[in-house]
């Protein structure tokens, strides 16, 4: 069993190891792609399993739980490890064609696996304290990823990103330090029934917030967001493409996990707080995107203020709004990421991002005009997409419970996110090149193309799936929801997982 | 003794607020430095902090005396001091590379990624010829 758990965290550190070897000839970049299919195949091995047995758990070492280092997969999880392989797959290979030689030989395919091992191990874990060491994996790839390169706007970026997300981890870190002295434990099952015991439920709220507030930078949610804008439009598409798509998600998986596993004891309090979060969060969040004139930073702004639409799912607590959540978890992945590779392609044929600088890719590249418009009109919620599902249950579970403002600002945030859309098409694509240059997807080499051309298509496919068939996608939502708000399953699976022998 | 060490900790994270909350890129990091050792201080207290009993099993017990302190949170501890090491280190390194290529340790003047005016940074236009030049080439 235990294998099952411990693949999608092994496989891209091996595979880090062996790009770092590798990174001065070609192999290195192979070598991450195949790295990232690795994890693909062994993260829907992982989601198969936990379809068939419902949650599983293993206890790494030889330490029974609560003692020992767990690793358990909930429905939620799997789905997340799954996305995770197939983003990390998806931009890998764009990388071929995207990632300069030199920020090769510096180690970017190493740093990147890093990052999914980190990313995969935040979310399988199942102890806290564990969360807060692949929480600093991931980081600390994420830093070198970001900078590397070392242009002025990437270090300038760069102090902002680190500087707040240091912050953030020291805050989780204090939380933890005091959740132990209240509990005793730091086993996130073992929670669940530990802080109901705490004599001081007062002081148990106050953590909730200061892991609430830690999680909640690491997600970008206002007003604790302004180290994302500054600097995801910095380094690499690559790299700003996996920022985009996993970074952020990961903050609100620890949300949604801390919040309905451990921290319920006060919801009154602690999910009236995040219902605020999140209206404020999607209404910046698009107010910030109407503002910008550049590709990636509309999108960045775009990125916080989705993050609301999670943060509403959590914040309503009832079934079918975590079921949106988990729903908008996965399509916004998918769309993040894939619009951050377009506005890559849109940059290597017209020559920027920046939109007054380009034009003219509607007349000359319409198969890129095509595949901007699927993720474009998915994030901006129109049927039959991704986004539109995602959208509809959320605002439905809003209306459910008498939120009439909430959904109101939601359904608002999401026509401002047209106006975004919109804003790019007009500019990037309609309007002529100011240069005079025709933008054609021929100036790129026959194997770059296929190589960038590839994962954008894969990944539009996806969205136009998931929104032609939710059905299964929304059942499938259904039961991960179920589970998080009846942990019952989740509880005793970990505490009762055996040691495994001979490690 | 946990009072002093809350003591302690209120006196050291209000010295880090203090230093971040100058514009000195510089000082924000030394008040990095401070919190983060706050933090391991509020750990390191959760385990109880009793000088006269070690956390020893008698014989014929299985667990140590109640009052003895724990010694999991100390492990945590040291993890996180060397993870922190980690971090700062690197932090340090990037303000330094910062200064050097920013020419100022002012973060009111760095605003290369985020141009007060919309209109492109230099540095965003010789990186997008070099893009173009790139594939000129290939």
């Amino acid at each position: 069993m235990s294998w099952i758990l411990a693949t999608p965290i092994i496989i891209p550190f091996a595979t880090a190891v062996l790009a770092f070897l590798f990174r001065h000839g070609p192999e290195g970049r192979w070598l991450s792609v195949l790295g990232s299919a690795g994890l693909l195949v062994s993260s829907i091995i992982l989601m198969l399993t936990v379809l068939d047995e419902g949650v599983i758990a293993a206890q790494m070492g030889q330490w029974p739980a609560p003692f020992g280092i767990t690793l358990a997969a909930d429905l939620l999880s799997a789905v997340m490890v799954v996305i995770t392989g197939i983003t990390g797959l998806a931009i890998a290979i764009y990388a071929l064609a995207d990632v300069e030689q030199r920020k090769e030989q510096l180690g970017y395919h190493a740093l990147y696996q890093v990052l999914l091992a980190g990313v995969c191990g935040a979310f399988l874990t199942g102890d806290l304290f564990n969360l807060y060491v692949w929480f600093e994996v991931m980081l600390i790839s994420s830093f070198g990823l970001l900078i590397l390169g070392g242009t002025r706007a990437q270090l300038d970026g760069g102090i902002r990103y680190v500087t707040l997300n240091l912050i953030s981890t020291i805050l989780f870190l204090s939380g933890v330090g005091l959740l132990y002295g209240m509990t005793g434990t730091l086993n996130m099952a073992d929670l669940h029934g530990a802080v109901q015991e705490v004599d001081n439920p007062g002081l148990l709220v106050v953590v909730a917030v200061m892991f609430m507030i830690a999680f909640g930078v690491k997600a970008a949610v206002f007003p604790l967001f302004f180290w994302l804008p500054a600097s995801y439009h910095t380094p690499a598409i690559s790299v700003s493409a996996i920022f985009a798509g996993l970074l952020t998600k990961v903050g609100v998986y620890s949300l949604i996990r801390t919040f309905t596993l451990i921290f319920t004891t006060d919801i009154a309090y602690t999910h009236t707080i995040l219902l605020w979060v999140a209206g404020l969060t999607m209404v910046t969040g698009v107010l910030g995107a109407a503002a910008m004139n550049d590709f990636r930073r509309i999108l960045s702004f775009h990125i916080v203020s989705q993050i609301g639409y999670m943060v509403l799912g959590l914040a309503l607590f009832t079934p079918l709004a975590l079921v949106g959540a988990v729903f908008y978890l996965v399509h916004h992945i998918i769309v993040k990421a894939n619009l951050f590779l377009v506005a890559g392609v849109a940059r290597r044929i017209a020559g920027s991002t920046e939109l007054g600088q380009i034009g003219g890719l509607y007349k000359t590249a319409p198969l890129l005009a095509l595949l901007f418009l699927i993720p474009a009109f998915s994030l901006a919620g129109f049927p039959p997409l991704s986004g539109f599902w995602a959208k509809f249950l959320l605002i439905k579970a809003a209306l459910e419970e008498g939120g009439y403002i909430i959904a109101g600002v939601a359904l608002a945030v999401g026509l401002l996110t047209i106006f975004s859309m919109t804003k790019i098409w007009g500019y990037a694509f309609w309007k002529p090149h100011p240069a005079g240059l025709e933008p054609r997807l021929s100036r790129l080499s026959a194997r770059d193309r296929a190589a960038l051309l590839t994962p954008i298509a894969a990944l539009a496919v996806l969205t136009c799936i998931i929104g032609l068939f939710p059905e299964p996608f929304v059942q499938f939502a259904t039961r991960a929801a179920e589970q998080l708000l009846d942990p019952q399953t989740y509880v005793q699976t970990v505490l009762a997982a055996a040691p495994e022998a001979g490690q | 003794m946990e009072l002093l060490v809350a003591i302690m900790v209120g006196v050291l994270v209000a010295a880090s607020v203090h230093l971040m909350l100058a514009r000195n890129v510089l000082r924000f990091i030394f008040g990095l430095v401070l919190i983060s050792n706050a933090a391991n201080l509020i750990i390191f207290a959760s385990g109880r902090l009793t000088p006269e009993s070690p956390p020893l099993i008698a014989e014929g017990e299985t667990t140590p005396a109640l009052d003895a302190a724990n010694a999991l949170p100390q492990a945590l501890v040291l993890t996180a001091i060397v993870i922190g090491f980690g971090l700062f280190a690197f932090a340090l390194t990037l303000v330094y590379r910062a200064y050097q290529n920013l020419g100022t340790l002012n973060s009111d003047e760095m605003r290369v990624a985020e141009p007060q005016a919309q209109k492109p940074s230099t540095a965003g236009q010789v990186a997008e010829k070099q893009y173009i030049a790139r594939d000129a080439d290939a």
